[in-house]
């Protein structure tokens, strides 16, 4: 053993004797055993993660340059909050590549997210035992909506202020305490400069911290229970006598890091292509009226939210007022993003992949992929009588899919039963996977030609 | 001395920790909480608007600010008035019994008797709080050949009438809010006091 060795091995040691820090790196990377059968559906949780450091890292240098100040520079119509992010852009070294990359990052978190969240529907992840991991996954989903929505307010443009606009008003819809519940939130009658320092506040330390706490629970809940696979087999079934090492198991280091370290590089060289050549993705990552100052006296022609919030905002817009209130509405799309928590408890097959579920099941999966889809393209668009009659079509199609779930997967035609070991991919479910991919890809741009 | 645990003291001094505690916590809380009202300076910024309106042209509308939110005053031409009379059967609450509005302001031109024709309404949309477009424009394509002149929101697509009454059918719940206004002259409106 050289002295080099010697040296390393006293220091560990020494902090071994004090923190289990050999002991952390067995139990969830040298010695944690995931299935092997991992497939493309298993980089968005590595992913997300990767998201959440880049958002971080820039969010922090975007706060030593911006200034959460509604008040306007004198003589302008520009408010010094609008003016510090034009100066990131403008003047800071390296400024609008840190601001790029997060306004980028939050969009593509809502990309990893929605595909993360996707794997374990298809999968049947949030089934027993999981259940706490969905919850957790639930939550940071929330929280992240709630970043989402504060951050926007920040640049103090058009978009912005009228988004928060409608989104405070929606509590305010709330019978008997929703007025005085809204001005609590604005902390003031209007949305003003109390709002946006506020919502600075919330965006840079508060849900951050919460947001923090919910993914270390969702990992330590996941590592005590172990990884789900493709074929929803348990492979903590399957344990060599000897070594008590799962049959199907794979340890996550150096397996899985060095997948998921391709997956980091692929994923980099999208995100970088959007990073410099489509930051504002067409109007879909940065709206293009946020590029004007806020105007509390005019509305925007157009308003939508940006396209990660569009299908609740469909559902939003297409249930109408009644009884002479339109808190209808707000219930329908707060409802629409619940629901999804009670999935545990809603699906009742025994079986929990996509491989061996019944036809029931599967085309109900369809069914609800269309709808959500459906709901995003259409509630970025302005709303007509076709759109709206589409979207009331498709809400009910959305919450159909999670109410029905106890009849349809109870006793569903065509289950097959679940293998005992993890079974090998092959050309044929490759071959359909991008058939799939395709035929969502190519279906939703001509739905969003035609409506 | 004797080494019984007593169990019933345990719980007791549990349970009046827990209570004392508790109460603490909601008193520690209240500052915070309070903290999230608007602020005394917030409050106090709600002063009552003078509008010139001797320069206001028939069929015109002009916006004026009022506690942060657009008041619009817009001079009725006699068709303009004339038509809300015709499209009271395709409205929510065409006597606006279920809005806000003050007495002075509740009748079919929803405007103070002496100047019918000027209306004066919060432009805040009453579904989420946008601020509609005005669209004195007759049969427009975008809004169909019965459009008689109204306002139009382009959030939610909600629609009102040149008085500020909702259709129905629309998200929002009622008509335009009418602040408390009063003409100071012939020439002067003021907006944000009526006594």
């Amino acid at each position: 053993m050289s002295k080099l060795q010697a040296l390393t091995n006293t220091v560990v040691n020494w902090v071994d004797d004090r923190f289990p820090v050999t002991a952390s790196w067995k139990a969830h990377m040298s010695e944690y055993y995931a299935p092997k059968n991992f497939n493309f559906w298993y980089y968005f949780g590595s992913l997300a993660l990767l998201v959440l450091v880049i958002q971080i890292v820039t969010g922090i240098f975007l706060t030593m340059n911006y200034k959460p100040d509604g008040s306007l520079i004198p003589g302008t119509n520009v408010s010094v909050a609008f003016n510090s992010v034009e100066y990131i852009m403008r003047d800071v070294a390296g400024g609008w590549i840190i601001r790029y990359m997060h306004s980028t990052g939050a969009s593509m978190f809502f990309v990893v997210v929605y595909l993360h969240m996707f794997r374990g529907l298809v999968y049947g992840s949030y089934k027993q035992p999981r259940e706490l991991i969905w919850i957790f996954g639930m939550l940071i989903f929330l929280c992240l909506m709630a970043e989402a929505f504060l951050g926007y307010l920040l640049p103090w443009g058009q978009m912005s202020f009228w988004g928060a606009q409608v989104i405070v008003n929606l509590f305010a819809s709330i019978p008997v305490i929703g007025p005085d519940l809204s001005v609590w939130i604005r902390g003031d009658f209007v949305v003003s400069d109390a709002t946006l320092n506020r919502f600075f506040a919330l965006h840079v330390i508060a849900v951050p911290l919460v947001l923090l706490g919910l993914v270390v629970a969702h990992l330590v809940a996941l590592h005590e229970v172990g990884s789900n696979n493709p074929d929803g087999v348990e492979i903590k079934k399957n344990k060599d006598p000897k070594t008590g090492i799962p049959l199907d198991g794979i340890p996550m280091h150096p397996y899985y890091t060095i997948k998921d370290i391709f997956g980091v590089a692929v994923f980099l060289v999208i995100f970088s292509y959007v990073v410099f050549f489509a930051p504002e993705m067409g109007g879909f990552f940065l709206e293009h009226p946020n590029f004007d100052p806020a105007d509390p006296l005019k509305t925007p022609p157009h308003i939508a939210p940006v396209w990660y919030f569009t299908p609740y905002y469909a559902i939003l817009r297409a249930i109408p007022s009644f009884l002479g209130t339109q808190v209808w509405g707000v219930i329908g799309m707060g409802a629409a993003v619940v629901i999804i928590a009670f999935l545990p408890w809603l699906d009742r097959s025994p079986v929990k992949s996509i491989r061996y579920r019944g036809k029931k099941f599967k085309t109900a999966l369809v069914l609800f992929l269309i709808s959500f889809i459906g709901l995003g393209i259409l509630g970025a668009k302005a709303p007509t009588e076709l759109r709206t009659i589409l979207s009331q079509i498709f809400s009910v199609i959305y919450f159909g899919f999670f109410l029905l779930m106890p009849f349809y997967t109870k006793n569903d035609p065509g289950t097959e039963p679940v293998p005992a070991r993890v079974t090998e991919t092959n050309t044929s479910r490759q071959l359909a996977f991008l058939m799939y991919v395709g035929i969502a890809i190519l279906g939703s741009f001509v739905f969003a030609k035609l409506v | 001395m004797t080494n019984q645990v007593d169990n019933s003291k345990r719980r007791f001094l549990t349970l009046a920790t827990g209570a004392v505690g508790g109460v603490a916590v909601v008193g520690v809380a209240t500052p915070f909480i309070a903290s999230f009202f608007p602020s005394e300076r917030a409050k106090a910024a709600g002063a009552p608007v003078e509008v010139d309106i001797s320069k206001l042209e028939p069929g015109q509308k002009i916006d004026v600010e009022w506690r942060g939110k657009p008041v619009w005053v817009v001079n009725r031409t006699k068709e303009m008035v004339d038509s809300l009379a015709k499209i009271e059967s395709k409205l929510t609450d065409p006597d606006s019994n279920g809005s806000d509005q003050p007495e002075y302001a509740k009748n079919k031109t929803r405007a103070r008797a002496d100047k019918a024709n000027i209306l004066v309404a919060l432009g805040v949309c009453t579904h989420l709080g946008c601020s509609p477009t005005f669209r004195p424009d007759l049969a427009p394509a975008d809004l169909g050949a019965d459009w008689m002149g109204g306002f139009y929101c382009p959030c939610h697509g909600s629609k009102f009438d040149l008085a500020g009454r909702v259709y129905s059918g629309v998200p929002a719940p009622k008509n335009l809010d009418i602040p408390p206004y009063k003409y100071l002259n012939d020439a002067v409106l003021l907006v944000g006091e009526d006594k």
